[in-house]
């Protein structure tokens, strides 16, 4: 079986994240990881993996359009909206890390049949990857959920210049997410960073206000959803929950990421890069199965 | 010596102590009897400012825009400010609506080591020709020169001021002089001090930092506010007087809205209580009392220990679903003998 070639734009934490991730795999090979630092980590990884890199970025694609059908971008939104129409022309499959929403917005345990008939995909934030399939199941028991609030607890070390620059966009982004995911009339989306030592892991709560939770039937539905989300993000678990206290019905989840390029603590980028390759793999497993047919 | 400027918190921090319960006719009795008293600025809102109503802190009684627009009405020749945590409001849900309605001041607050989250909206409102200060909350969790780091980003953002919030009211004297000379003596802006009294010391600590080189006071009439409350701005413009600090401000003013006003919106007295002060020791944000005294009876656990146990993990300001997780660690601790332990039997 051939494996399918992606490329890499960004050689950053994330970018070398998805590239430690790639050497995994059974259906993904990297063929390019194209960045601008010269002197980044994730070029001397690449390097010592023996994987090709290039501080061309998105031109060393344009350059040797062979070199992947797939594409990650882990630049910054700015940069992704010059690199869009490229990869598109180019007719790469994109797989959009920044806060970009360029693409359709993607989680790979609601959407992700729908998002492998596209070209651009985007995966929202963190905190948006983390708590939108946990909302979805709620809302599929209690569908007259009127109000649903998000708190996303990082810690300050894995919390990079780009979401702390743009602190509003991924805060209004999540909100957006959960809006358009879930139906849910008013949403609220709270970020904290904790600058504790050792850094805290990734935490999220979510509150739902139900007039009368079905707690059994809430709990089977979140665990059948936490399950899904297990397969492609295996540090993903609910800490506590669903309780509920009057009427509002509270659930924790905590993310340890897998320690691949980034330390366990950092389960926010954990659970995007995971999610990432899931989508790839899967876009990758249908151009084989389709050849091989 | 720069003449020292007060933000009154009163309507700000006070909507801790009633669990964000304040009311509209409270906001406008109070700012039209104060509007003369001499003060800079008053900040009207939820205690952790726009956008935090919410089931994780506390929800409002009223919305930002009712509590800022009644405000704003009274206010003729005082200030009025707005709170905003970053990661809480956003510049346009809550920015931009409370520059409609009137505010001229931002206090951009962030933990003490976060500065760089503060740069947006501290940009944008000096851009909109608003008055942007900075606010470092629970100072006492960073040496002095982190926070020098810290503030000199705001400085570097168009902050006019940046004030140390001591949000656990764990300072002791010492650290308030230090920090504050050190500050002042390295940054072009102005600083300011922001005290809790947990230990006793919120208007003694204010003093010291005026004498540090502060020349902004945080502080609330009758020391309305979260947890052991606040430095009592009338106590300090009395001791200022007596000490022939210039102030500019009307004391007989600030006693007669404290007595006639602040008492009538106060649920309990204003008093240092063992919560307070462990809450003060373990050095965690003054705002959780409320709910840390609520959770502890649902869990039957005792509240001290969760304000210790919240101390040790370092949580910060706005990590209020971290009590609950705490207090279901100490109820797990207390029956670990019982291997099926259900939450659920607790509530």
């Amino acid at each position: 079986m051939k494996k399918v070639k992606v490329g890499i734009i960004g050689t950053g934490n994330i970018g070398t994240d998805l590239l430690i991730k790639i050497q995994r795999s059974e259906f993904l090979e990297c063929g390019i990881f194209a960045g601008k630092n010269k002197e980044s980590k994730g070029i001397k990884k690449a390097l010592s993996l023996g994987v090709k890199v290039s501080f061309d970025s998105i031109k060393a694609i344009e350059k040797d359009p062979n070199c992947c059908d797939i594409v990650f971008d882990a630049t910054s939104a700015k940069v992704h909206l010059y690199n869009a129409p490229i990869l598109k022309k180019l007719k790469k499959y994109t797989i959009d890390l920044t806060p970009s929403q360029v693409g359709k917005m993607c989680v790979p345990a609601i959407n992700l049949d729908e998002c492998l008939n596209l070209n651009n995909v985007n995966l929202i934030t963190c905190g948006g990857q983390a708590t939108i399939p946990v909302i979805f199941a709620i809302m599929k028991v209690h569908p007259e959920t009127e109000y649903i609030e998000i708190v996303a607890s990082i810690s300050s070390k894995s919390a990079g210049s780009g979401t702390r620059v743009n602190i509003d966009e991924f805060t209004q982004t999540t909100r957006d997410a959960i809006v358009q995911f879930t139906g849910v009339k008013k949403v609220k989306a709270i970020i904290v960073l904790n600058p504790a030592e050792p850094p805290v892991l990734m935490h999220n709560t979510i509150y739902a206000k139900i007039e009368k939770p079905n707690i059994a039937k809430l709990q089977f539905e979140i665990m059948e959803m936490a399950k899904k989300i297990q397969k492609y993000v295996p540090g993903y678990k609910i800490k506590l929950g669903p309780v509920a206290e009057n009427e509002r019905v509270t659930t924790m989840i905590e993310v340890v990421g897998l320690g691949d390029f980034l330390p366990k603590y950092s389960g926010n980028l954990d659970i995007i890069t995971c999610a990432a390759v899931n989508v790839a793999e899967e876009y990758a497993k249908k151009k084989i199965f389709k050849k091989e047919k | 010596m720069d003449k020292i400027i007060f933000f009154d918190s009163t309507l700000r921090d006070g909507s801790h102590a009633v669990s964000h319960k304040i009311a509209a006719s409270e906001i406008k009795n109070y700012c039209r009897k104060i509007d003369d008293a001499g003060l800079h600025t008053v900040i009207v809102g939820h205690g952790n400012g726009l956008g935090a109503s919410s089931l994780q802190v506390g929800l409002s009684a009223l919305t930002d825009d009712e509590m800022l627009k009644t405000a704003k009405k009274e206010l003729k020749k005082t200030k009025l400010g707005a709170f905003l945590i970053p990661g809480f409001g956003t510049i346009k849900d809550d920015i931009n609506p409370a520059i409609d309605n009137g505010v001229d001041l931002f206090c951009v607050a962030i933990h003490c080591t976060e500065a760089d989250v503060t740069r947006q909206h501290i940009e944008y409102v000096r851009k909109k020709g608003k008055d942007a200060y900075g606010i470092l909350m629970m100072y006492h969790m960073a040496p002095k020169e982190r926070l020098l780091e810290e503030a000199l980003k705001m400085q570097s953002y168009g902050a006019i001021g940046v004030v140390l919030m001591d949000s656990a009211g764990a300072s002791t004297s010492q650290m308030v002089s230090e920090t504050v000379r050190f500050l002042s003596d390295n940054l072009d802006i102005k600083v300011g001090f922001h005290g809790h009294n947990n230990l006793g010391l919120a208007v003694s600590n204010s003093l010291i930092a005026i004498q540090s080189g502060a020349v902004i006071i945080d502080g609330t009439l009758r020391g309305f506010g979260a947890g052991a409350g606040n430095c009592q701005l009338e106590v300090l413009a009395g001791l200022l007087s007596k000490l022939k600090i210039e102030t500019g401000l009307d004391l007989y003013k600030m006693m007669d809205v404290s007595d006639d006003v602040v008492s009538k919106m106060m649920k309990l007295p204003q008093e240092i209580t063992s919560v307070s002060l462990i809450s003060g020791l373990a050095g965690v944000f003054s705002g959780f009392a409320n709910n840390v005294k609520k959770t502890a009876v649902r869990f039957g656990v005792d509240p001290r220990d969760i304000f210790m146990e919240l101390g040790r993990r370092k949580m910060v300001a706005g990590q209020e679903d971290f009590i609950v997780d705490v207090a279901m660690y100490l109820a797990n601790k207390k029956g670990s003998e019982e291997e099926s332990y259900d939450i659920e039997s607790l509530l």
